[in-house]
């Protein structure tokens, strides 16, 4: 347990690839590294991934889950401490940074490491919040089984919709991809996937308007033509949004310097942010790639730059 | 793993009906990653609050009538039950504070 009087030197909060590479690359230089992985959060984003086939040295991919696992396992080997709670609180604008978490057990830093991902982006229409977990539902992986033999949509045009729509068609009869625009951003492997896939169509230049219920759970949604402006029903049982992230900031907010989107500045060729001994690595500050390897490679700088700030303050 | 008792399609009802305390019944499933992440917060809270409520599993692929009876869409979903009726919802993983939070009535 660290105290003002003796902080630890380097606290890292998140624990998706750019956490737990920095607790890699910290431990390693013997900087005993603290790291909060959250109460219900822990490994994050890649937790409700299926296969992973592009981080490089797995040759036949390997699963999201077991991925996160073996690297929490590498930080561990070194000492890389864990935390399994949330920070709550955090006040990084002074020489020794303290933090708090969920169960209010306090804890001094010398440096701290921000890696806190990205959340689900929700549609903001009528009934999304009401049937989250009646038919509305954010996590393929976590929820695909429940919907067995029935229609189902997916909102989102980029890699994480269409690899849940592939995905959903394991269960589902059918699965609409619906998008706002007539193209998608998603690479060009995963939409020839799709494309393929006999139970998937696309809907394009449409938006989901309302999610509608019958007998508590979701049994339609209504739709906009973003071309014509002409609107629709469609008849589903599951609506799968997969239509972005945003940084989760909340916990620095006020504190640190954003842009404008709310992603963590930090200074051009590093992970150094506007405060000393503060840095910040993965989606936490990246809106241009977002991808497990990059964000492990983020982590890794940012421990380099930690350890650099450290050995000269 | 403190005292939960693990449910199946076959004592779902009865179990329920003849407890003496609110259950919380964890809908859960060995692939459900947010399942595994609140599960060690559930046994803190089935030792901590042993007299105040129960707390009972049912895993979703080996007993899929009882979860289907119980219209589960999402898992994790814990549903609170007394005298047989679901009288509190709870879907999705939560740190044990929300948990606690959301089960006050029962746990105080």
């Amino acid at each position: 347990m660290s105290t003002t009087e003796n902080p630890v030197e380097v606290a890292i909060i998140g624990s998706g690839p750019a956490g737990y590479t920095a607790g890699i690359y910290a431990a390693r230089a013997q900087l005993k590294p603290l790291l909060f992985e959250g109460a219900v959060t822990a490994g994050g984003a890649l937790m409700n991934t299926t296969e992973v086939e592009n981080f490089p040295g797995f040759e036949t991919g390997i699963m999201g889950p077991q991925l996160m696992q073996q690297m929490r396992g590498q930080a561990e080997r070194f000492g890389t401490q864990f935390v399994t709670d949330d920070v709550v609180q955090a006040d990084l604008n002074q020489p020794i940074k303290y933090l708090k978490d969920d169960r209010g057990n306090e804890y001094w830093a010398k440096s701290v490491i921000l890696a806190m991902g990205s959340g689900y982006r929700e549609l903001g229409i009528p009934g999304e919040k009401e049937l989250s977990g009646h038919g509305v539902s954010w996590c393929a992986t976590c929820d695909g089984f429940f919907f067995r033999e029935q229609v189902i949509a997916v909102v989102g045009g980029g890699d994480s919709a269409v690899e849940e729509a592939t995905f959903l068609t394991r269960f589902a009869s059918k699965v609409y991809l619906i998008h706002r625009r007539d193209s998608l951003r998603a690479s060009k492997i995963m939409v020839a996937r799709a494309e393929a896939d006999p139970k998937l169509e696309f809907v394009w230049n449409t938006e989901v308007t309302e999610a509608v219920a019958k007998d508590g759970k979701l049994n339609q949604i209504k739709t906009r033509n973003t071309v014509t402006g002409e609107a629709g029903v469609m008849d589903v049982t599951g609506l799968f949004i997969a239509i972005g992230h945003d940084p989760r900031n909340e916990l620095v907010k006020g504190q640190i310097d954003l842009d404008d989107q709310g992603y963590v500045l930090v200074k051009s060729g590093s992970t150094a942010t506007n405060l000393p001994g503060v840095f910040a690595c993965g989606d936490l500050v990246d809106h241009t790639y977002r991808q497990a390897i990059t964000a492990a490679g983020s982590g890794c700088a940012a421990a380099l730059d930690a350890e650099r700030w450290l050995s000269h303050n | 793993m403190a005292n939960m008792k693990v449910l199946t399609d076959a004592s779902f009802a009865t179990e329920l009906k003849s407890a003496t305390t609110p259950v919380l019944v964890d809908f859960w499933a060995e692939w459900c990653g947010p399942c595994k992440q609140v599960a060690p917060i559930l046994d803190e809270i089935a030792g901590e609050y042993a007299s105040k409520i129960q707390i009972m599993k049912l895993n979703i692929d080996e007993h899929p009538a009882a979860a289907q009876a119980a219209m589960i869409t999402s898992i994790p979903t814990m549903n609170v039950y007394v005298n047989g009726e679901v009288v509190k919802q709870i879907i999705g993983a939560k740190p044990k504070a929300a948990l606690v939070a959301e089960l006050a009535e029962f746990l105080n």
